[in-house]
């Protein structure tokens, strides 16, 4: 089963951490990318560079209507996904329990995929 | 035993059984209501089976079979149904019981979802009746347990007893979900009392279960000693008309030894060896009420004691008002009312209504009458209120 570790954190927050720790988050963040590929449950995954870069499509009218930024305003923002094989929702969270932004004010959305249909 | 009780008491544990064997929880459930009809129509005509609970186990899962068969062939599959079930069962396995408990209580679902599917499932409640339990509308209940279940199956939440590693934490969660249950049924202000005692039972049901199946875990044999010795006290906590009746002006002599005997066993056991937890400490404290002889010869100093423990485990302002009502019956109800001055508990009408209850003790009836206004002012229990304008007018008589 696969699932979608989505994660979010408060990009201000991020920011306005001094460099050399955000630099050990991502130190370990490597480490926990490595960890996950070895182990077999990788099967995509990438940050993403910040919501300033977003653009959010809409259809209005049958017209495409483009806005700058992400298509929710909320405190926290998806910085990053993971796209991981596992045996159940356990082994995910156990895995989404280990991302380093965790103990930074990171938080991590857990979704399973819908299992795509095999004829 | 008839068909009604039986499902009374066994559906739960061959409902587990089921789930493991069939792998889906709306399909076990299907087959086995499907299996209790084939025996309202087929025992009573034909006689009762020699062993009813392997006849409901094998009906349900033949049905359940046919069930599959039928989505298979729907979906023009070629697969050999029968080998995906395990070998056939003739009694619930008790392990099933447990991982069902571990599902229903995940802590990835929210908690109201955890305490229905547990009473759905683990207990054989109808959606009914839970919903009656907890005063919300039939279909509210009915949507939270669809929600949960399709979330059990599409998240794919394991049907397992965790690993030993998680199983402490996930542990505190089930217990957490029983005692949730025990307490709706203990001190609810609403509700049938029928309704409330099939609560409580239904919660010792379970406590029972985890102590049987989880033999090493101290905690599980502390949740049911407190649950018991509550319970040996609930018929006396109300009066005739409903009314509360305080431990104080209880009949001791009709509280319940045997659960007490039970209780107070446990007790021990939980109690033993270094750090015990909060539900062995809390059980405690209900032991030393429930072997005094009055609430004068109570062992307040051991309840202090008890409750300072309690302060180590759970820091909590309610666990410091309940110590400083011990400290008040131990050493003096000044004491108790400058501790009870350290305490930050805002709209909470007991903090109030204790202090209103050592000033009426002391006879500082004018200040115990303020107090009482505060408390009244925050309650929202009737039976509490009613109580509470008792005292109030007791201490505002001229004298």
């Amino acid at each position: 089963m696969q699932y979608l570790l989505l994660c979010c954190i408060d990009e201000k927050a991020w920011d306005a951490l001094p460099e050399t720790e955000r630099d050990q988050v991502m130190q370990r963040y490597d480490e926990w990318s490595q960890e996950l590929v070895r182990s077999g449950h990788f099967r995509a995954g990438a940050k993403l560079q910040s919501s300033a870069t977003a653009t959010t499509v809409r259809e209005t009218q049958g017209k495409r209507v483009l806005m700058d930024g992400p298509f929710a305003e909320t405190r926290e923002q998806v910085g990053g996904y993971h796209l991981v094989e596992c045996k159940d929702l356990d082994e995910a969270i156990s895995i989404a329990g280990r991302i380093p932004t965790l103990p930074v004010g990171g938080a991590i959305e857990v979704r399973p995929l819908e299992p795509t249909p095999h004829r | 035993m008839n068909i009604a009780e039986l499902h009374r008491r066994e559906y739960g544990r061959i409902l587990a059984t089921l789930i493991r064997a069939v792998g889906d929880f709306d399909l076990a459930e299907d087959s086995l209501s499907e299996a209790f009809e084939a025996a309202l129509v087929q025992w009573p005509e034909k006689g009762p089976p020699k062993n009813p609970v392997a006849w409901l186990i094998s009906t349900a899962r033949h049905k359940a079979i046919d069930r599959i068969r039928h989505r298979e062939l729907a979906e023009r599959k070629q697969r050999e149904i029968a080998a995906q079930l395990e070998p056939e069962e003739e009694a619930p396995v008790p392990l099933d019981s447990l991982r069902l408990i571990f599902t229903c209580c995940h802590p990835s679902l929210a908690p109201e979802a955890q305490m229905a599917l547990t009473l759905r499932t683990v207990c054989g409640l109808a959606t009914e009746e839970i919903a009656r339990a907890f005063l919300v509308s039939v279909p509210t209940l009915a949507q939270r347990l669809v929600r949960a279940k399709a979330k059990i199956k599409g998240a794919r939440i394991p049907y397992e007893v965790p690993e030993d590693d998680a199983l402490a934490e996930r542990l505190e969660t089930v217990m957490g979900v029983v005692y949730l249950v025990f307490n709706e049924g203990y001190s609810a202000s609403f509700g049938a009392e029928l309704v409330r005692a099939e609560l409580c039972a239904d919660a010792i049901g379970l406590g029972r279960l985890l102590r049987e199946l989880l033999p090493a875990e101290r905690e599980p044999k502390g949740l049911l000693a407190l649950m018991l010795l509550h319970d040996s006290r609930r018929a006396t906590r109300t009066d005739a008309r409903g009314g509360l009746v305080t431990l104080e002006d209880q009949d001791r002599s009709r509280w319940d030894r045997a659960k007490i005997a039970e209780g107070a066993a446990l007790v021990e056991q939980a109690m033993r060896g270094p750090a015990p937890g909060r539900y062995a400490v809390q059980a405690a404290v209900a032991a030393q009420h429930a072997r005094a002889p009055s609430v004068a010869d109570t062992d307040w100093r051991r309840i202090a004691a008890l409750y300072d423990r309690f302060v180590e485990i759970d820091p909590s302002p309610v666990v410091e008002l309940n110590r400083a009502v011990a400290v008040a019956m131990a050493d003096g109800f000044e004491r108790g009312l400058t501790l009870l001055e350290t305490i930050d508990l805002p709209g909470y009408h007991l903090l109030p209504a204790t202090r209103a209850d050592l000033l009426r003790r002391l006879g500082r009836f004018a200040e115990a009458a303020t107090a009482y206004r505060e408390a009244l002012a925050l309650v929202t229990n009737e039976a509490e209120r009613s109580f509470l304008e008792g005292r109030l007018a007791e201490v505002s008589k001229p004298r």
